[in-house]
């Protein structure tokens, strides 16, 4: 339109999983808030069929998984997998919480872009999705 | 053009991708748009609006249960408010609708307001048409609900539902204030709090004092929306309401109205953007302000000057 309006990142903050911590998932959605961006944010209990469904009808540019419960190494890789298989995957995905070094390599290699861990500041995930979001709508 | 042809296939990606183009303002939303033009119209479109906590969300939720049921697909358009402060937002309808997210007939999708007034985010209506176009024969949208003039969504909703809660005289004071008229079905939500039968009665005289709106008596109902009660009578006063407008030919009007609305609209973005554009290309813009502000000019003449500087 010949009114253009300004560019805004959409970010999907999601909980797989049966996990019931969200603290640190509300953090980081209300530091990226206040960075700016649009947080869909779709509470607890989601499946990664769920997380995938809603990054796709959001049309988001990045989706931050949150897990504290020890079963990231089936459910980031899961999300990915879903997103390639419905052509999503330039989507960004990354995410953090209590997740051990020896993983992160790991979720690396299956397409996850970054973990961030206890002791992460806002600041680094505010940064990290600023330079690694896909650029053009 | 490619993205039109998927959209009416029904391809996801397709059209929450040219939402996005139609918020962001891109220049090729303008030609999908006009190529789906052709397959709206079709949609009923219903309008939730209230107070924030309400239960607009969970309603909604509830409302496409039963719609679901009823096997008519649907499309929810949620809005939430933009921070005035940092331009972000948290958009946190879904979690109340997120048992649909798997549901390939239905289709949601959160917006900020982005700064815009009245209840909807500016591309709300386009981003409606988008779902109608998209075969969705329910669309639902969920308003802001943060003041008293949430009338924009009159203007794009068949029909209006208007959500209230018990106890709180203020909230019925609220309501009285503007939104009375644009209810054509009223809600007391959370009826399983004390209070509901008052805050029932109450609605019920101010709509009997309210002016005659063309045939239609505004009916009260009660919800509880986080146990599915009430709300079989709630789809079914919605759809009264939608035979009562398609016997009388008044959603043809509503749709003729929301057009003239929306072709306003546009014209008057496009006039003042091309304007602006072609201004600040001829003429110097900061120093015609600066004389505005010096008091050497007044913006009336100033206005005046500019348009007959480019011919208007
Ligand atoms: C508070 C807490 C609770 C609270 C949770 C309250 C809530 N609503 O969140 C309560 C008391 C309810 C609780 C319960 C349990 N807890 Co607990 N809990 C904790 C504790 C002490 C702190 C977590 C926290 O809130 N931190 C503050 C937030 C801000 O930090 P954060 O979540 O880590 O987030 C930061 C980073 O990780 C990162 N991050 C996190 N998510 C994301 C997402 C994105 C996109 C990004 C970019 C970054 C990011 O950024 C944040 C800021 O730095 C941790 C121990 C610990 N030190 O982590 C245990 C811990 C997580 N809990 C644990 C356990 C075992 C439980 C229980 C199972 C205990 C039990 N037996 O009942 C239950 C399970 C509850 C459930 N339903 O899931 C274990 C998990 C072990 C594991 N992973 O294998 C931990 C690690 C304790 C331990 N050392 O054993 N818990
Ligand atoms: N007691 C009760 N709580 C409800 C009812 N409907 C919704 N709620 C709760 O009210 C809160 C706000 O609901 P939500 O749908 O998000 O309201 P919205 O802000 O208007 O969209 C949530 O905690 C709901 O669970 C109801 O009928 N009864
Ligand atoms: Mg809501």
């Amino acid at each position: 339109m010949t009114t253009q309006v300004e560019q805004k990142i959409r970010v999907l903050i999601a909980k797989p999983g049966l996990d019931g911590h969200d603290r640190g998932a509300k953090v980081i959605a209300r530091a990226f808030r206040d960075a700016g961006m649009e947080v869909i944010y779709t509470g607890l209990r989601q499946t990664p069929e769920m997380i995938a469904s809603a990054a796709i009808q959001e049309d988001v540019d990045a989706i931050g998984l949150s897990c504290l419960s020890g079963a990231h190494m089936y459910l980031f890789p899961r999300v990915m997998e879903l997103l390639r298989e419905r052509g999503a995957d330039d989507i960004v995905v990354f995410g953090g919480g209590t997740i051990p070094d020896e993983d992160i390599q790991k979720l690396k290699a299956a397409g996850i872009a970054a973990v961030f861990t206890p002791g992460a500041t806002t600041g680094e995930a505010i940064e990290f999705v600023r330079t690694n979001v896909r650029k053009t709508v | 053009m490619e993205l039109t042809r998927k959209i009416l296939e029904g391809d996801v990606r397709a059209a929450a991708r040219l939402m996005t183009m139609i918020e962001n303002g891109a220049s090729e939303a303008r030609a999908a748009l006009k190529s789906l033009y052709p397959h709206t119209g079709s949609g009923y479109i219903i309008g939730i609006t209230g107070p924030p906590g309400s239960g607009k969300s969970t309603l909604t939720d509830e409302l496409t249960d039963e719609l679901r049921k009823r096997r008519k697909t649907v499309g929810i358009v949620a809005v939430d408010p933009t921070s005035p402060f940092t331009g972000g937002a948290i958009l946190a309808d879904r979690i109340r609708m997120q048992r649909h997210s798997l549901d390939a007939d239905v289709f949601i999708r959160s917006m900020a307001t982005r700064g815009h007034l009245g209840g909807l985010a500016r591309a709300t209506n386009d981003i409606v048409d988008v779902m109608d176009a998209a075969g969705k024969e329910v669309i639902l949208i969920e308003t802001v609900g943060v003041g008293q003039d949430e009338v924009e969504v009159v203007g794009t909703a068949h029909t209006c539902v208007v959500v209230s809660v018990p106890g709180l005289g203020d909230e019925v004071q609220a309501i009285k204030a503007g939104i009375l008229e644009i209810g054509d079905i009223f809600v007391v939500n959370k009826a399983d709090r004390e209070g509901a039968n008052r805050t029932a009665t109450e609605l019920e005289m101010m709509l009997h004092m309210a002016p005659d709106t063309g045939g239609w008596l505004p009916k009260v109902y009660k919800t509880v929306a986080t146990k599915g009660k009430g709300i079989v009578e709630l789809v079914d006063a919605i759809f009264e309401h939608k035979a009562f407008l398609d016997e009388r030919d008044l959603r043809k009007k509503k749709g003729r109205e929301r057009s003239e609305r929306a072709f306003l609209t546009l014209l008057q973005e496009t006039l003042a953007a091309r304007t602006i554009e072609r201004f600040k290309r001829n003429g110097s813009m900061k120093e015609l302000i600066e004389r505005i502000a010096d008091r050497e000019l007044d913006p009336y003449t100033a206005v005046e000057e500019v348009l007959e500087s480019i011919g208007l």
